[in-house]
């Protein structure tokens, strides 16, 4: 990475009478717009974009890159996002020219391979998931909850048992889950998590009442540790009229050794830029499928992709059982496409390689620090675990210094503060696709950053020194927002 | 590795796993493909598949994208990033973030944007729940009969699930029937206003007074538009609406059958701590520097939970580095250039279909851009119009009703295109 700062904006560039691309133009269009619609109606002020010629434009965004960090730049071992390797035959398999120009309007029968693919990949999601059907619409892991909890809400309002009004979420759970709950029109009820990081299963029981629509859990949870005991769980919540919702986000150490569904679970979402490799983007897009168990397909949303005895495919866009409808159309199709790409890359064998070798990475990086950094969960962890804070805390050195300094070593840093259960909370997953000397790597400047805590804390305490910027005045942005380019002209 | 881990086999480390939980036999799935199977593979699957040449709108066009866009999307610094959570390593994303909110902020003439959201139904469920958020024990928000229908069900499903009472305001004359909305709102119960520009027929409705009417019921005023219109249609904070947003794919995004889009959001400043998503801040870092980070996150999910303004934690990312390239690249003047094309070329069509007098606007007066409703004349069906263009290679637009022609032009439609349009509609057999 680039450890020179380029923040110059796009608008910095502008030149009356520069343009970056050549469009086809009716020569009468001016004309006929002003024709067409009448003057009240048209714009009347400048839109402030800006003019700019095209290598200009590519030059400006390749030095924006160079201040930026991937997974192709270097080792993310960022806690709960399960930021693996993104194949490069998924990126080029995405879309193509006749891809890209199919609109959503087109007639089945000119989109039956577009509809095979969201079949094919629906049924290998279901099979993975251990569930009955899914759907690809949504197009997020928190609107993936979202759709699943509306499933859920769907099925308790079909038998009347309107009631049901409340979700159990664990103090340990991501922030998505109550807030997902929240907007599906639930209110959220915390069941305690125990020393180990497991859900209190008493704790549980005493909160199951005929006001739960659902318990959400993630297995393993968001401290790493497998929920030994949810078959006893399972049988809990379906005693008390509820359904188990999986939080697919921590499914990849699951791959190749145990299904949700198989574990109990009713409904779940999976992150296809988690488990399917498909790439984060900086924040989106990506795609959180929805698998229900048998049973509750009917309510899953509109659109479906539906198939005929032939095997012709088609799409229904008016089911009056489904929950309703969550997207414009049939989801993020190029997402789709390459977490395709990914499970026919991996094949069965592969896939089933995957979740033992995430967590032989993660065991391994965490027996080789702990004698360093806290741990305050013992393993063996699954695909990620916590430290809190460094073991010996007397130099005042904290997680966020030791995060900062990863960043001067050329590693992202881990997840931090997350979850709540620890006041310094380091969240490490390393994922499969990291070789063993990257974890070594890895390993060897965790300690050296635990040695510098003692010999130079005061360093430690200023870092990072070697990033693009430092230390940013997080508050100023806050108490003072400058959010648009002519904020900052002003 | 093992050793390290104490552990004499990786089934060691799933000992917590119960042994009937675990999987007994190897997932009924292919066998792993190579690199050229893979190829192989997807392009049978993408064989099945027949591009037509687009007259189809609806929310989703077909325009053209620039090489450069795709080339700088493609840099993997910013594909392979996670959200900036880490911004001494994440100047880039969040610097075209920003870009791109003073972008949008600059079309919509409004004051804050957002980092962007999922799409144009999912960016209207969330302005809906933000009415009633900042409403006073009001959860009551209107929605025109000419919203695009697949965003009004969206909404519907949100309303439903999330207990807001979401009712539809009539359509007249092919627009939003403000005698009915006057009336609606007298309710004094109304949080919210939901109207579309242009319209789902393609018709850019007179707003005149709108805004006005809706705030002295103390109701927010809600613009749904479609993003390329912004650079030739007044504007909808210049409107006096309180929340702009919609789908940005007409900014040159691929159609890819149907996503990733992008939904925009943008916000006068009153409403600023009650928007859903990220928003990206300028600030300085110890050096002095202008910087860029993520800010006032006290609204959302990880800090907030279930109070959050929302449950949305991503943003569509490297859509939004698309739509701040895009706009780079075209410019205002492209902008408006490529909505003179549009209109000239739906008028054209217009003109020359009525001639046939097969096809013909259905609210002839009514204003439009590059998108028309057009009625069906008898012995045709808008269904057999689309079966038989498809034949022939075109999408002819979209079906509203068995005799109500959806359709759209713009810059990627030839003369030729066009012509050859009129000559299968006008040789198709009339069935009395």
């Amino acid at each position: 990475m680039n450890r020179t700062l380029y923040n110059k904006l796009i608008f910095e560039y502008s030149r009356e009478g520069r343009v970056g691309a050549a469009l086809p133009a009716a020569k009468d269009g001016a004309r006929v717009l002003s024709d067409a619609i009448p003057g009240h109606l048209m714009r009347d002020s400048d839109p402030g974009l800006p003019r700019v010629d095209e290598p200009t434009v590519v030059r400006h965004y390749t030095n924006m890159s160079t201040n930026n960090f991937g997974v192709d730049s270097g080792f993310y071992p960022l806690g709960s996002c399960t930021m693996k390797y993104n194949p490069k035959i998924n990126e080029a398999l995405a879309s193509s020219p006749s891809v890209a120009a199919l609109h959503p309007a087109q007639p089945v029968c000119t989109v039956q391979g577009a509809l095979r693919l969201y079949r094919t990949l629906e049924k290998a999601l279901a099979e993975i998931g251990g569930m009955a059907e899914f759907t690809l619409n949504p197009y997020a892991g928190a609107q993936g909850e979202l759709t699943g909890l509306m499933v859920i809400r769907a099925y308790h309002a079909e038998r009347g048992d309107a009631a049901r009004t409340r979700v159990i979420v664990p103090d340990s759970a991501h922030g998505t889950n109550p807030a997902s709950a929240a907007v599906a029109g639930l209110e959220v009820v915390e069941v305690r998590s125990r020393a180990d990081g497991r859900v209190d299963v008493d704790d549980l029981r005493a909160k199951l009442d005929d006001t739960i629509a659902a318990v959400m859990l993630t297995n393993p949870n968001t401290a790493g540790m497998f929920e030994s005991e949810i078959p006893a769980i399972a049988e809990a919540v379906h005693a008390a009229g509820a359904l188990l919702y999986y939080d697919g986000a921590n499914l990849n150490p699951m791959l190749g050794v145990a299904r949700p569904g198989d574990m109990g679970f009713d409904v779940m979402h999976i992150n296809l830029h988690k488990t399917f490799s498909t790439p984060h983007g900086g924040g989106g897009p990506g795609a959180g499928p929805v698998g229900v168990r048998a049973g509750l397909e009917k309510y899953l949303p509109n659109p479906r992709v539906t198939e005929s005895a032939d095997g012709t495919l088609s799409v229904t866009t008016d089911s009056d059982d489904a929950l309703g409808r969550i997207s414009l159309w049939l989801g993020n199709y190029t997402v789709l496409r390459r977490a395709l790409a990914y499970i026919l890359t991996m094949g069965a064998e592969g896939l089933s390689e995957v979740g033992p070798l995430a967590t032989l990475a993660a065991n391994y990086v965490m027996a080789s620090l702990s004698d360093v950094y806290e741990l305050p969960i013992p393993g063996p962890c699954k695909h990620e675990f916590v430290f809190d804070g460094l073991k010996d805390k007397s130099s005042g050195v904290t997680t966020l210094n030791v995060a900062k300094r990863l960043l001067d070593y050329g590693f992202h840093a881990p997840t931090i503060y997350f979850p709540l259960l620890f006041h310094e909370s380091l969240m490490i997953e390393p994922t499969e696709t990291e070789s063993r000397d990257t974890l070594d790597a890895f390993i060897s400047v965790m300690r050296k950053i635990a040695s510098e805590a003692a010999s130079e804390p005061e360093m430690l305490k200023q870092a990072p020194h070697h990033t693009p910027m430092a230390h940013p005045d997080e508050t100023e942005a806050a108490m003072h927002p400058r959010l648009t380019y002519s904020e900052l002209k002003d | 590795m093992l050793e390290r881990c104490g552990a004499k086999s990786v089934d060691d480390l799933y000992a917590d796993v119960p042994k009937h939980l675990q999987l007994k036999h190897p997932y009924a799935l292919p066998q792993a493909m190579t690199e050229p199977e893979l190829r192989d593979y997807f392009a049978k699957l993408d064989a099945d598949n027949i591009p037509l040449r687009c007259f189809a709108g609806g929310g989703v066009y077909h325009h053209f994208t620039p090489a450069a866009v795709d080339s700088i999307l493609s840099r993997s610094e910013f594909l392979t990033a996670y959200t900036p959570y880490q911004p001494e390593i994440s100047q880039g994303t969040l610097q075209y973030i920003f870009e791109y909110q003073s972008m949008m902020c600059g079309l919509t003439g409004l004051d804050v944007s957002n980092a962007s959201l999922y799409d144009g139904t999912t960016a209207t469920a969330e302005a809906m729940m933000m009415c009633v958020a900042s409403a006073r024990r009001k959860n009551r928000v209107l929605i025109s009969a000419t919203v695009n229908p697949a965003v009004a069900q969206v909404c519907g499903t949100y309303a439903r699930w999330h207990g807001i009472a979401l009712d539809t305001i009539p359509e007249r004359d092919g627009v939003t029937d403000r005698d009915s909305l006057r009336d609606m709102l007298g309710a004094g119960d109304v949080a919210g206003v939901i109207l579309p520009q242009p319209n789902y027929y393609g018709i850019v409705e007179d707003l005149t007074g709108v805004a006005d009417e809706v705030h002295a019921a103390k109701a927010l005023l809600v613009l749904n538009c479609v993003a390329s219109t912004l650079g030739v249609l007044r504007s909808p904070g210049s409107w006096g609406a309180d929340i702009a947003v919609g789908d940005a794919q007409s900014l040159g995004m691929p159609m890819n059958y149907g996503g990733p889009y992008l939904g925009y959001m943008c916000c006068t400043r009153a409403l600023m701590r009650k928007m859903p998503g990220r928003i990206v801040g300028a600030t300085t870092d110890a050096k002095g520097q202008r910087v860029f980070v993520l800010t006032l996150q006290a609204r959302e999910q990880h800090i907030r939970r279930d109070k959050a303004t929302s449950n949305i934690c991503s943003n569509q990312g490297i859509m939004a580095l698309h739509v701040a390239s895009y706009l780079s690249l075209i410019g205002p003047d492209g902008l408006r250039r490529i909505n003179e094309t549009g209109c000239s070329r739906a008028h054209r069509l217009a003109s020359l279909l009525e001639a046939g007098k097969r096809l013909s606007p259905v609210y002839p007066h009514r204003p439009y851009l590059n998108e028309v409703l057009l009625k069906v004349g008898d012995g045709l069906t808008a269904r057999t119009i689309i079966d038989s263009l498809a034949q022939n290679g075109i999408l002819a637009g979209i079906e509203v009703a068995p005799d109500r022609l959806l359709v759209a032009c713009t810059e990627m439609q030839s003369e030729a295109d066009i012509e050859r349009y009129v000559e299968l509609v006008n040789a198709l057999p009339i069935h009395e």
